[in-house]
């Protein structure tokens, strides 16, 4: 038998041409809790996605051993089967569905086709008694909350019979206590043989769990290390994380910074369901003219929420703070009052929350400012299509004409025809949340210049990303928000990718 | 050198290039041309299209468009609405009760028709907009409710015995204001010219406006085809109808209906408030879009749509029965889909239903012409339904579009 339970070499896997992983490999032991860490965007998921056969054999290049044999997985069933189950950060759970039933979904414990429910029932007690939940297995799960539907999940991977267990994100949506447990439950694992794998952004904890620890960055293993080797800080792993050097991808700008536009004040909201989980802690802020103010965060720490809670309330109950304008406080209760007083937010979801794809350009720019074409309620077609053929000049919008479709535009376009609708609301204060997702490098390159204009023509300008070097370029002073709380406030100059990991890290250590 | 040939390239085809024929539109009116001349000269030997048969493929599918063009905004917005045709029931019986038992002139017994109309609709669209209840429910729960109503109403029966100025309405013609030439009715004949000169002239209007622009338009012989087309089956259904007994009045509301809703949809602010509800409700919400209210007025407007179609039959059939708009619902939505609009919602046009509407009626009208028993023309209607949404869906699919 092999040392190794998991061999995973050279793996190359491309999404129409942009490459997502670039060579990756990984070695894990029989035995060990192995812990993956990158950035957003490192290419994590998809390795994972790879591994367990959400991307059959044969869409990927590269080699993969498990238990010492070469494995083609064509589905997740065939993943399963060899013993590899992974657990994604968005839980798969059927609500309505009892404990009992949701743990041998796919798997019934059945004769003939008939549910064999004694079994099932007494079965899932045995399961639930190993992972430590003291629940009834007949309890719908969506009575449970997310620790507990966790523990469900990974009883459901163990009456797989599972060899290597996969977690991303365990504890993104878990409290202190929730996570504590699970960490213990995964030792208490490791104790009965069972091999893990944990992706996660909380530094500390991953320490914690794991005996090796591989790094990602672009796609590639930059650094791998066992947490018995001397250099095992966390400074080196936050180095081999960021490590990639800030090039040119940034178009140069003066700012020329004003007076204060935009403040918000001891802004709270909590979570819409879990209505006892502050998602938003007290975050105050201010943003002047002509100043790009850039919002760094891990993933679920709140920056969306925080965004989207401020503009209209379209997130969150409870939402309580103050918003000031020039100093004087406005109203953003609603979208229209919002607009209304020159707030502007461009979404991070541009397909769900930004466009209507299956609308051309031109009734797509003019869509939150309607009053600006029409007349008593009437629309001024032909004056709608010269404000949209204005703004496909001025940011630069390959299309043929404005009256195509959004949905055949490339993401970079589409991106600039959201921009485009808001910057018709005539915004004061512009929130630009992960501006340039899904956006090539050319389209960035002019996203970037294009918040750099409106920055010059003295409006204020918020940009929430996941990529610290897009911030570092373009903002003039960056806050860095962890679980919900505002923890940093650094200028350009005093601001390095391991300063803002660290305090977008903070809380947890 | 390089720089300038590209920026020449850029503006020979960034700039105005021709837009094609748009395949869908002009597909479902091909469709409907198709569909007329099989029964015209194969299935009805040239019965359809006598100046008799043609006014009643008007009169008896007025309902149709009219329902059509309040249901075509209720699916654009991503909804439903079972309920019009009991609705169409229930206020034909309160018009008739109105003037019969209450005492009302006509225009009274139309205004209040027109009032519930709109507080039924209102109910709906409460329960719809603001209190989350899917419109499938809301309107199958009133589908029940109103047909239940009606028969209470009428305890059972029928009030007949209408005024004439009421039956006029579904059932009557414009009176021969000027005479007739050659057998003609020359006022029909010149409503026909008069309507394909305003149609060729805002044509030649909205061409001028996007040259003046210098935005894309359809080509030339494109343009001078659908013209000769449209304006063409004016004039020859002008010519059908001076034969026979002149202009129907419900002909004159189908007309003012179609412009004005043609109008709400395309040129006003609510119009297109309905398609970014359909497109992306969320996007509509973020963008400011009061998509409740819009909602609940939606389900307004087709409550009124269905009270004129409930005059119209009820003064056609000369009386108000409990059994009245027994599946109309159906032919509505059916001619909405059939008019390309989408189950998800976000697409949709008047004249799109409008078609559809057409080609249910020639539908109805041929078949009956032919003597094809009710039961095969239900069988037929219901082939064509499915025929016609499945090619539309294929042809979306290959054109990979949403």
């Amino acid at each position: 038998m092999s040392d190794l339970i998991l061999k995973m070499k050279d793996i190359v896997k491309d999404f129409s041409g942009v490459r997502a992983l670039d060579g990756v490999s990984l070695d894990v032991r029989r035995g060990e809790v192995h812990g993956i860490c990158g950035e957003n965007g490192a290419g994590k998921s998809t390795l994972m996605k790879v591994l367990s056969g959400v991307y059959p054999h044969g869409q990927f290049e590269g080699q993969i051993e498990f238990d010492g044999e070469p494995v083609e997985f064509r589905s997740i069933n065939d993943s399963e089967h060899t013993g590899i189950v992974i657990i994604h950060q968005e839980l798969a759970l059927s609500p309505h569905l009892s404990i009992a039933e949701n743990i041998f979904l796919g798997n019934e414990r059945a004769s003939r086709g008939m549910v064999d429910w004694h079994e099932t029932n007494t079965q899932a007690q045995v399961l639930l008694d190993r992972v430590g939940l003291k629940e009834k297995v007949t309890t719908q799960v969506l009575h449970l909350g997310v620790g507990k539907q966790q523990l469900v999940e990974i009883a459901k991977a163990l009456s797989k019979d599972v060899k290597l267990l996969i977690l991303d994100e365990p504890t993104a949506a878990l409290n202190d206590d929730d996570s504590e447990h699970l960490l213990d439950l995964i030792r208490g694992l490791k104790d009965q043989g069972i091999t893990s794998i944990i992706i996660s952004h909380k530094l500390a904890e991953i320490r914690a769990i794991s005996d090796t620890i591989t790094v990602i960055r672009d796609g590639k293993t930059v650094d791998g290390f066992s947490m018995s080797d001397k250099d095992n800080s966390t400074s080196r792993l936050i180095r081999s994380m960021v490590g990639r050097p800030l090039d040119n991808l940034f178009p140069p700008r003066t700012p020329n910074i004003g007076e204060e536009v935009f403040r918000v004040e001891h802004w709270n909201a909590y979570h819409p369901v879990d209505t006892h989980r502050k998602v938003v802690n007290d975050a105050s802020f201010y943003v002047r003219a002509g100043e790009v103010v850039g919002f760094a965060g891990l993933m679920g720490a709140g920056r969306t929420e925080l965004a989207m809670s401020l503009f209209g309330r379209q997130y969150g109950t409870r939402v309580s703070g103050k918003v000031l304008r020039r100093g004087k406080e406005i109203s953003t209760r609603s979208v229209n009052d919002a607009i209304a007083n020159g707030v502007a937010y461009v979404t991070e979801d541009r397909k769900r929350f930004g466009l209507n794809l299956i609308a051309s350009i031109a009734a797509n720019v003019t869509g939150a400012n309607l009053q600006g074409v029409s007349k008593y309620g009437v629309i001024d077609l032909h004056n709608e299509i010269e404000v949209a053929e204005e703004y496909r000049d001025s940011l630069n919008i390959k299309a043929d004409t404005v009256s195509q479709r959004v949905n055949t535009l490339s993401g970079g376009n589409q991106q600039k025809v959201v921009l485009s609708k808001w910057l018709y609301t005539t915004p004061e204060v512009l929130i630009l949340d992960e501006p340039t997702r899904g956006v090539d490098v050319g389209a960035k390159y002019e996203i970037y210049g294009i918040i750099n204009k409106l920055a010059s023509e003295g409006k204020a300008i918020v940009v929430i990303s996941s990529e610290l070097p897009e911030l570092l370029g373009l903002s003039d002073r960056i806050y860095t928000i962890s679980e919900g709380r505002i923890t940093g406030d650094l200028l350009r100059e005093e601001a390095t990718q391991e300063r803002l990991m660290q305090l977008m890290t903070a809380g947890e250590n | 050198m390089s720089e300038a040939s590209t920026k020449s390239k850029k503006e020979t085809t960034g700039r105005t290039p021709v837009v094609g024929i748009n395949a869908r539109d002009y597909g479902l009116l091909g469709a409907l041309i198709v569909i007329v001349a099989l029964f015209q000269f194969w299935f009805t030997d040239g019965k359809l299209l006598l100046p008799a048969n043609f006014n009643n493929l008007i009169s008896q599918n007025a309902y149709v468009v009219i329902l059509a063009i309040g249901m075509v905004m209720v699916i654009i917005a991503g909804h439903i609405d079972l309920s019009v045709g009991s609705l169409v029931a229930m206020i034909g019986a309160i018009s008739a009760l109105a003037i019969k038992e209450w005492g009302q002139p006509v225009w009274s017994a139309i205004l209040i028709s027109l009032l519930v109309g709109a507080a039924v609709g209102a109910w709906q669209g409460f329960w719809v907009a603001f209190a989350g209840v899917p419109g499938f429910i809301v309107t199958l729960g009133g589908m029940l409710l109103y047909r239940g109503l009606a028969i209470v109403l009428l305890t059972g029966g029928t009030i007949g015995g209408l005024p004439d100025s009421y039956v006029a309405i579904g059932a009557r013609w414009i009176p021969e204001w000027l005479g007739r030439v050659n057998e003609l009715d020359v006022f029909t004949l010149l409503i026909g010219i008069l309507g394909a000169l305003g149609y060729v002239a805002t044509q030649f209007k909205s061409r001028a406006k996007l040259k003046a622009r210098d935005l894309p338009r359809e080509s030339v012989p494109v343009f001078a085809g659908k013209m000769a087309v449209i304006a063409g089956a004016m004039l020859f259904f002008a010519y059908l109808l001076a034969q026979h007994n002149g202009t129907p009045y419900v002909l004159i509301l189908l007309g003012v209906l179609v412009l004005a809703y043609s109008f709400v949809l395309n040129r006003t602010v609510f119009g297109r408030h309905i398609y970014a509800i359909g497109g992306n409700r969320f996007g509509a919400m973020m963008s400011g879009v009061k998509t409740k209210w819009v909602d609940f007025f939606i389900f307004v407007n087709i409550g009124a749509l269905a009270a004129v179609a409930a005059i119209v039959t009820t003064s056609r059939a000369g009386a108000a029965q409990s059994g009245a708009g027994n599946f109309y619902e159906l032919d509505a939505i059916a001619a909405v889909f059939i008019g390309g609009a989408a189950i998800q919602g976000g697409v949709g046009k008047i004249s799109g239903a409008v078609i559809g509407a057409l080609v249910m009626g020639v539908l109805n009208q041929g078949l009956s012409i032919m003597g094809v028993d009710s039961a095969w023309q239900q069988v037929i209607k219901g082939l064509v339904l499915l025929a016609a949404v499945a090619f539309d869906v294929m042809n979306r699919r290959r054109s990979g579009g949403a």
